[in-house]
């Protein structure tokens, strides 16, 4: 028989629903604070990709679509993951929970190492503005623009996943510690919000930058 | 609270609808359609996010203050980006 | 030869009962806490040193200015004065000083709340706002910054060859400090308040912190990554802000004014909510219009985020455009001026007493009007020509920040001094204290308007001679702002330890937190306050019938 012990709400809350609540709704504003964050990039990008449209869709070719593609599908079967995780601790299904969780991290992780990879042809390409950027072909300094913007929104993203790994992570130590159950699981679902926001600003990463030209 | 779980089933479907609309977006974006194609790409996008948005994140099932706070970072957010690209587009309208 | 005290002339060491001062002992105690209380207090403490700074930063540019040559200083480091007076000022003692230190004490006692939402988050706020100075203190000992506290480029990328990126940083960690702390303000106010207190319940000091903190969470992240991309360009000489590499000055411009002026509003908003709270409580009315001046913050929140383009009408941003922003701006200025007929109003036929801290709403409408006006005049375009970059904005801003904002800060804390102490402060030094600002203020900056319609531009370190007078009268009165702004200093400190015991309601103000203790108990309210009255339930004083209207015959 297990033995589970009733969690204490914190001082300042009339009981745990109301402190589960009122974290979550923390989580929500702060995800607004970040579409706020890369907002900011995403309008860089929309006033370059406006005044340039043919150079952008020039340097596009150096993205390799089929890993993007792959990404994005890595990241949406994560967010299936995070999904039943979510599910199984609210429903109690340990065994469930604890594999789901680690099923995220998995592919979190490999969205990462596919990133690393991208980076480094990127390196070997001279597309890498700072480390190795090639200024002697056409249009280099609006390349330079599209590689710079490349870098600083996949980079910002790569951040934001990484810190959604170790919040993982960090829920799945916790979990394996019986820290939650199907009366406080607050933190799993909110660890849950983050990684769906970080899998739809890739969502729109995604197209802005891999798929701007592979018609052609 | 407690009533805003998916069945698995629900995650399996909107994952598998995500992924088909991933697939999409790619083969979409290999015929040449012009200026659609930025449109048709950003679509399915914004498709993919109401989603998320609804199912993963039970934005459905949350109380209206979470779509206030949705609401608010897209008006601000769309604030941002409307009112610098109306200088850029006033000084050079339509590249 | 010694006389004797008398027994009955020592003051006894009062008899306290437990507070949030005296809960925990040591230094741990504080660096540790929780309490909304302590992290107000220490918010007070990194403010006050972070404003000493910046005011000795404007001493030595008002010293420089009290002669027409370049001749106290460089010209270089007249630059960095100048930019290190306003990033310190602005990020590092307006930025957070009502919200941190009266928003963190006040919000949960006014809501009837044991602490705010996330106590650990506000903690960690405090600790990064404590980071985010030292590495702009770090910036300042190793050179300093001499861009101006508005960074632009490609001066601030590629030319100048000071300690921009550290102090970028610096600015950056802060930035997080202000989104931590609006964030905690906005669930707090949403769940946590006290049965019965609605929102069309609540003060207006909590309205106007909740619609700071709006701006804070919404406008913030934006100037980080902005910081974030200069510093880049700067170190690795590749980003989209230098015409050289492919980029675009002004986007650098529109990126960091969306922040940067509603950032003026966060500013000025909290000093608003406290203004209301004095005046209420010092006429002993009612606030007229509550639910106008509830709307009037969150419009002012709102329209504060359409403006942003009115720093850019001379940097090259497209004529349609100036008119669209300058329309947005001249919009903006309604509802500010609407909350000034409020407060007039609700004066109106009031029992009004003059202590210090009505004195300090009094000016603040004043000056802060004055300062609102001019800003119509920067809103119209063809007038923003001749008078952009001159001292008519500087003393433009320094009108509403100053004489708003820090007369509304200032205000504050002399109204909930007695709160946070348990003491009272010396009055008669304080009516000192708000006059001798008051007078030293305007010395200091009006005649700066006129300097500047005359063409005298900012940021300049020398002058033509006619201009020698007004400068000279600026920088004495600069002199006695400095003056009057010691005195506080000094009493409050004395009066912390010193002061007479104040009671509960010195003011006899209306408020949930006049009903507690002074100091208050750690967890606020022993028993959670039921609330079932209207805010500023003061008595509402009779209308004298034929006043407003014909009676009946």
């Amino acid at each position: 028989m297990s033995y589970r012990v009733e969690r204490m709400p914190e001082m300042q809350f009339r009981d745990l629903e109301q402190q589960q609540e009122t974290a979550q709704f923390g989580m929500w504003v702060f995800l607004a604070t970040e579409l706020l964050l890369f907002g900011a990039l995403f309008t860089a990008y929309t006033v370059f990709r406006y005044f340039y449209p043919a150079v952008f869709a020039e340097a596009s070719h150096g993205l390799n679509a089929v890993i993007g593609t792959v990404n994005t599908a890595i990241l949406i079967v994560s967010s299936v993951f995070v999904a039943l995780a979510v599910a199984a601790v609210k429903s109690g299904r340990r065994k469930a929970f604890l594999f789901d969780l680690s099923a995220a991290i998995f592919l979190g992780t490999a969205f990462m190492a596919l990133k690393g990879y991208e980076y480094y042809e990127h390196y070997q390409n001279n597309e890498f503005p700072g480390l190795a950027f090639d200024y002697a072909v056409p249009n280099a300094p609006i390349r330079q623009v599209y590689f710079f913007l490349y870098f600083a929104m996949t980079g910002l993203h790569a951040i934001h996943l990484t810190v959604g790994i170790l919040l993982l992570v960090y829920v799945l130590v916790r979990a394996y510690r019986q820290h939650y159950s199907t009366a406080y699981f607050a933190p799993v679902e909110n660890a849950g919000l983050y990684w769906h926001f970080v899998d739809i600003v890739w969502i729109f990463l995604y197209p802005l930058l891999y798929l701007i030209d592979i018609h052609h | 609270m407690t009533d805003r779980t998916n069945s698995d089933l629900t995650n399996y479907v909107i994952g598998g609808v995500l992924l088909v609309l991933t697939l999409l977006t790619y083969l979409a974006a290999r015929i040449d359609l012009g200026a659609a194609n930025l449109i048709i790409a950003l679509l399915i996008a914004a498709a993919k996010a109401i989603l998320i948005l609804l199912f993963f994140m039970h934005a459905r099932k949350s109380g209206g203050l979470t779509w206030v706070v949705i609401g608010a970072g897209l008006l601000w957010f769309g604030i941002l980006l409307l009112l610098t690209m109306s200088d850029y587009v006033a000084r050079y309208p339509a590249i | 030869m010694k006389s004797e005290t008398h027994i009955s002339e020592l003051r006894p060491p009062p008899i306290e009962p437990a507070n949030y001062l005296n809960a925990d002992h040591g230094v741990k105690s504080w660096l540790f806490t929780t309490d909304h209380k302590r992290i107000g207090l220490l918010f007070l403490a990194s403010i006050t040193l972070m404003f000493t700074l910046g005011g000795v930063f404007a001493m030595l540019i008002r010293l420089e200015l009290l002669t027409p040559k370049g001749d106290l200083v460089s010209a270089d480091t007249y630059n960095k004065l100048f930019t290190m007076h306003g990033v310190i000022m602005v990020f590092f003692f307006l930025i957070p000083s009502i919200p941190a230190v009266l928003g963190n004490f006040l919000i949960p006692l006014m809501i009837g709340a044991r602490d705010l939402a996330f106590p650990r988050l506000n903690l960690l706020s405090w600790y990064i706002y404590l980071a985010g100075a030292a590495f702009t203190l770090w910036a300042i000992v190793s050179g300093g910054v001499d861009t101006g506290w508005t960074f632009y480029t490609p001066f601030s990328t590629a030319a100048s060859n000071t300690e921009v990126i550290k102090t970028g940083c610096g600015i950056m960690i802060m930035g997080f400090s202000s989104i931590l702390t609006g964030l905690n303000f906005i669930v707090t106010t949403h769940k946590l308040r006290a049965p019965g207190m609605t929102w069309f319940r609540l003060p207006l000091f909590v309205w106007a912190i909740y619609a700071t903190s709006m701006i804070m969470v919404l406008a913030t992240p934006v100037l980080t990554i902005t910081l974030a991309l200069m510093a880049i360009e700067r170190a690795f000489g590749i980003g989209i802000f230098d015409p050289a590499l492919g980029g675009d000055p002004i986007l650098f411009q529109h990126l960091f004014w969306f922040y940067s002026h509603p950032a003026v509003y966060i500013m000025i908003l909290p000093g608003m909510g406290v203004v209301t709270e004095l005046i209420c409580a010092f006429s002993r009315q009612r606030v007229i219009g509550y639910t106008g001046v509830a709307i009037a913050t969150l419009a002012i929140a709102f329209f504060g985020f359409l403006v942003w383009g009115h720093h850019m009408f001379v940097a090259g941003e497209a004529a349609y455009a100036a008119m669209a922003f300058s329309f947005l701006s001249f919009a903006v200025a309604v509802p500010s001026a609407v909350k000034v007929f409020y407060w007039t109003a609700t004066l109106y036929r009031g029992s009004i007493s003059f202590e210090a801290p009505m004195l300090y709403a009094l000016g603040f409408i004043g000056l802060f009007t004055i300062g609102g006006m001019t800003g119509l005049f920067l809103a119209a375009l063809g007038l923003d020509v001749h008078v952009h970059d001159t001292y008519f904005v500087v003393a433009h801003f320094h009108y509403i920040m100053v004489g708003g904002s820090l007369l509304a800060y200032f205000g504050g804390l002399h109204y909930w001094f007695p709160k946070i102490t348990g003491r009272m402060y010396p009055e008669g030094w304080a009516r000192l204290a708000a006059l001798t600002i008051f007078a030293g203020f305007n010395l200091t900056f009006f005649p700066q308007f006129i300097l500047g319609y005359l063409g005298m531009p900012r940021r300049y370190y020398s002058y033509p001679e006619s201009f020698q007078t007004l400068n000279v009268l600026s920088t004495a009165g600069a002199s006695i702002l400095a003056l009057g702004l010691l005195i506080p200093a000094v009493y409050f400190l004395w009066s912390w330890f010193y002061g007479p015991p104040a009671g509960p309601d010195p003011w006899n103000a209306k408020g949930l937190e006049w009903t507690i203790a002074s100091p208050p108990p750690k967890e606020n309210f022993i028993v959670t306050p039921v609330v079932t009255s209207e805010a500023y339930d003061y008595e509402v004083a009779e209308i004298e019938p034929g006043l407003f209207y014909e009676e009946a015959d």
